[in-house]
């Protein structure tokens, strides 16, 4: 059953990149794109009971029930399956459940967990997933840890789920760094906030005195890159989650900016404005030794590596307007490859490799986009007065990014949407919101 | 009391005269119908002076930064006053309207930066008493989304360093 269902939603999936987009205006003035024609069925999941020896651990099982539930159903992927359709009552963790009572039900897919305190104080969870149609356990996995980082355990079992339902990696133990935003539009307070991928455990990392930009991830690491003004010039900053060490890359008498960590994390592509004009380069981080990328008059910014490090993706002005050019990351002559109607920007390459998300600029609206990385197949997934900045989830099936809403009182928010161009939604974060940058799986 | 509201009203007037000169057209303006009848009262050495009569600011068509005739005239003037007051040095602030993605209007502040620097360079200014800043769209003058203030927040500003306020 599950190898069916996984050619099936693969097959699906293929049919939603082919399938025609129809677009309309809401009332907020969002465009709104629905993917028609793909027949997605979710998968059908079912979670009849997270058992405990009883106490805090009780509390914990049904919290961590919930979180997975949430997870799942939230990715758009998957359809709860009402308690009230169940026809057995799951009792015990250790006993199999009756596949009939759930086939009976269509339920693709059933998990049940327990959760117990050790004499130590911490937490062990287990849990097990059944495929009723195949009869049998697909998964059992089990969790030790803090209790105090209960909602990891259970993005974990929702990765877990994700990743033996539809055969990707998930994306749900993961976190984003975005600039939180106050205050009025001509002065903007900005800090550097992360918080889980479904909102919770906010924190901020910046103060709020100097403004701050563009945060990047580490794909390796518990780091971040940023932008802050706090001593004058735009510069870099390389922060470390875990020590919370902070260290400006460089002193450029110019601005530095558009950093990205390479795969391995240990160089960083960047730009530098020499004498007002805007070039690539890239940074071995250990060393701290620069090498120049680009050299042209005209603007060469926002450069991202391909997941082998073998290429760059960045926008450029050379052509006249705002485009993308994918090069070698040793340098070398650049090939444009965004040729629609529009401006391009902001390209980041996918950790699967496959795609280029871009933002871009047309008619008056800003789009929020995914191509090949030769720029064929365009699809885009968003628009609005402004959407930008696609930042990918590490497993490359969903990205996030901002919009932001025109006037005197605009504000932005974040956003998140499936490479299909399904489920589209706002991500809950305390204030307004921009220039999300997803982490990768933690550890 | 009475007194005071006057004095009041009349500083509503001039406040309202100087954000009207944040329209792209009317430093100059504002140039013009203060340099001739009040400049002998008026202590030009100031931070006022030079934002208000002198003009600090030049303005730029979409994604473009070259200087326009009218800009060349307020830059002009900028030089002029910089080379008359020697002890003051400026930071020339690039801005870009909201319709453009934050690292390129980044890169485009400052292009904008470093076009305003090399004219007032080509007029006399001593390059090292000139540096640049990028606000790129995070700094707008003007908060509405419509071309009335896209246009005044296509900006380069030069900020004073060491002049004296009053």
């Amino acid at each position: 059953m599950i190898t069916t269902f996984l050619r099936t939603l693969a097959a699906l999936m293929v049919a939603a990149l082919s399938v025609n987009q129809a677009v309309a205006q809401s009332e907020d003035g969002a465009l709104e794109i629905t993917v028609a024609g793909g027949e997605f069925q979710p998968i059908s999941v079912a979670s009849p009971a997270f058992f405990s020896d009883g106490g805090e651990a009780a509390n914990l099982a049904a919290q961590i029930r919930q979180v997975v539930m949430n997870d799942l159903v939230g990715s758009g992927l998957f359809r709860s399956i009402e308690e009230t359709a169940f026809i057995e009552q799951v009792v015990d963790f250790d006993v199999e459940p009756t596949y009939a009572d759930w086939q009976a039900i269509n339920a693709d897919a059933l998990f049940t967990g327990h959760a117990k305190i050790e004499p130590d104080g911490r937490v062990l969870v287990k849990f097990r997933l059944f495929d009723p149609f195949s009869e049998g356990q697909v998964e059992g996995l089990q969790f030790f840890s803090d209790p105090a980082d209960w909602r990891r355990i259970g993005h974990k079992i929702a990765d877990a789920v994700y990743a033996k339902m539809t055969g990707e990696g998930g994306y749900f133990d993961s976190r984003i760094v975005y600039v939180d935003e106050r205050g009025p539009k001509g002065n903007r307070q900005k800090r550097l906030a992360i918080m889980d991928q479904d909102g919770e455990n906010l924190r901020y990392l910046t103060s709020g005195g100097d403004l701050v930009l563009t945060p990047r991830f580490s794909p390796k690491d518990q780091e971040i890159l940023y932008i802050s003004y706090e001593r004058g010039q735009p510069q870099i900053f390389l922060y470390n989650l875990e020590t919370q060490q902070r260290e400006v890359l460089g002193n450029f008498p110019e601005m530095s900016f558009a950093p990205r960590f390479s795969p391995d994390g240990r160089q960083v592509l960047l730009s530098l404005a020499q004498g007002g004009n805007t070039d690539i380069w890239v940074m071995e981080l250990a060393t701290r030794k620069m090498r120049r990328l680009t050299q042209s008059p005209a603007i060469e910014t926002a450069a991202s590596y391909s997941p082998d490090g073998q290429q760059i993706v960045f926008e450029s002005d050379r052509g006249g307007g705002q485009q993308i050019y994918v090069m070698s990351a040793l340098g070398g002559s650049p090939q444009r490859i965004s040729f629609g109607q529009g401006r391009y920007g902001t390209p980041v390459w996918s950790p699967r490799g496959d795609m280029i998300a871009f933002t871009k600029s047309s008619g008056g609206q800003f789009q929020i986009g995914v191509m090949r990385t030769d720029g064929s197949e365009e699809r885009i997934l968003d628009a609005s007065f402004l959407s930008e900045g696609p930042t990918w989830a590490p497993n490359g099936r969903v990205l996030s990014f901002f919009r932001e809403t025109p006037g005197a009182n605009g504000r932005p928010s974040l956003w998140s949407v499936d490479i299909t161009g399904r489920n589209l939604k706002r991500l809950n974060t305390a204030n307004a919101g921009s220039d999300p940058a997803w982490s990768p799986l933690l550890p | 009391m009475k007194s005071t509201l006057k004095f009041l009203i009349a500083a509503g007037a001039i406040l309202a005269v100087a954000a009207c000169s944040e329209e792209p057209a009317s430093p100059e303006a504002a140039a013009a119908n203060s340099g001739g009848s009040t400049a002998a009262a008026v202590d030009q050495s100031t931070l006022q002076y030079f934002q208000q009569t002198v003009g600090d600011s030049v303005f730029f068509a979409t994604n473009a930064s070259s200087i326009s005739p009218r800009a060349r005239q307020t830059l002009q003037r900028q030089a002029q006053w910089l080379n008359a007051n020697l002890a003051v040095n400026a930071q020339i602030a690039g801005h870009a309207d909201e319709r453009g993605t934050r690292e390129f209007n980044l890169a485009l502040g400052a292009r904008r930066a470093e076009s305003v620097r090399s004219f007032l360079v080509s007029q006399g200014v001593a390059a090292g008493r000139l540096s640049t800043i990028s606000y790129g769209k995070e700094r707008p003058a003007a908060p509405c989304s419509a071309e009335t203030c896209w246009s005044q927040n296509r900006r380069g500003v030069t900020g004073l360093v060491g002049a004296p306020t009053s």
